[in-house]
């Protein structure tokens, strides 16, 4: 199952709360989908999903926004 | 010390509007990116997490009760600077709002959501005639100096005044 997941609004610290906690509500091989905008969490969102040993499947740049699609382990 | 440890602890001593939101601010980042964080609340930051928002006359004795009322609670929070009465809070929170940024209670419901433990002080809430049970449920322990330093133990430890 694949859940999206739009922070391009959010500020510091909720961009990565959202994601920590949207991870945490997916079962396990779950995937989510998310839309970020700036450096800050394009550095540390999927730095943080993989110390907590999710895979992070793709990290691409979709002209202005990024998209990081992490798997749940 | 092991050198993966990622311990947040923060003494909230200050009960001031913009620490308060400082201080949730680190806990819930923090937290969210996989440390461990404790917020110990004494003295005037156990404004913050008083169970009832606004004046109450918490407490047995007069002095307390006086204390207590003139503190108030987390809705009371004055912003260390520009108070205005009271009026600044408001008008900053209706700023964060417009911009997008997380309110004080949006940052304590996500502390609570992502596990950050609440700790309060027992001799200032001793001093304050403030009981466990006038304090959010979110707070689990109410200790003393040993045990907050057990609980910081080996992690980093950020005083805020």
């Amino acid at each position: 199952m694949t859940t999206t997941l739009d922070i391009t609004k959010d500020r510091c610290p909720m961009t990565f709360v959202k994601v920590k906690l949207g991870l945490s509500k997916l079962n396990t091989g779950d995937i989510l989908d998310v839309t970020l905008d700036g450096l800050e969490p394009l550095a540390n969102i999927p730095k943080a999903a993989r110390e907590q040993g999710h895979n992070v499947l793709s990290v691409r740049n979709e002209g202005g926004h990024y998209r990081v699609v992490i798997e749940k382990t | 010390m092991s050198t993966d440890t990622k311990k947040l602890s923060i003494i909230c001593f200050s009960g001031d509007f913009d620490k308060a939101v400082a201080a949730f601010t680190l806990a819930a980042g923090g937290a969210a990116v996989n440390w461990e964080v404790n917020l110990f609340f004494t003295f005037w930051g156990l404004n913050i997490i008083k169970k009832r928002p606004g004046r109450a006359p918490t407490g047995k004795g007069f002095l307390d009760r006086v204390f207590n009322v003139l503190m108030g609670g987390p809705r009371n929070l004055p912003l260390s600077r520009l108070n205005f009465g009271g009026l600044s809070p408001r008008l900053m929170t209706g700023m964060m709002k417009g911009r997008n940024v997380a309110t004080l209670a949006e940052l304590m419901d996500s502390a609570r959501a992502l596990g950050v433990k609440l700790i309060a002080c027992e001799m200032a809430m001793h001093i304050l005639g403030i009981d466990k049970s006038d304090l959010i449920d979110e707070v689990k322990e109410v200790v003393g100096v040993p045990t907050f330093l057990e609980y910081a133990r080996e992690g980093q430890v950020i005083f805020i005044s």
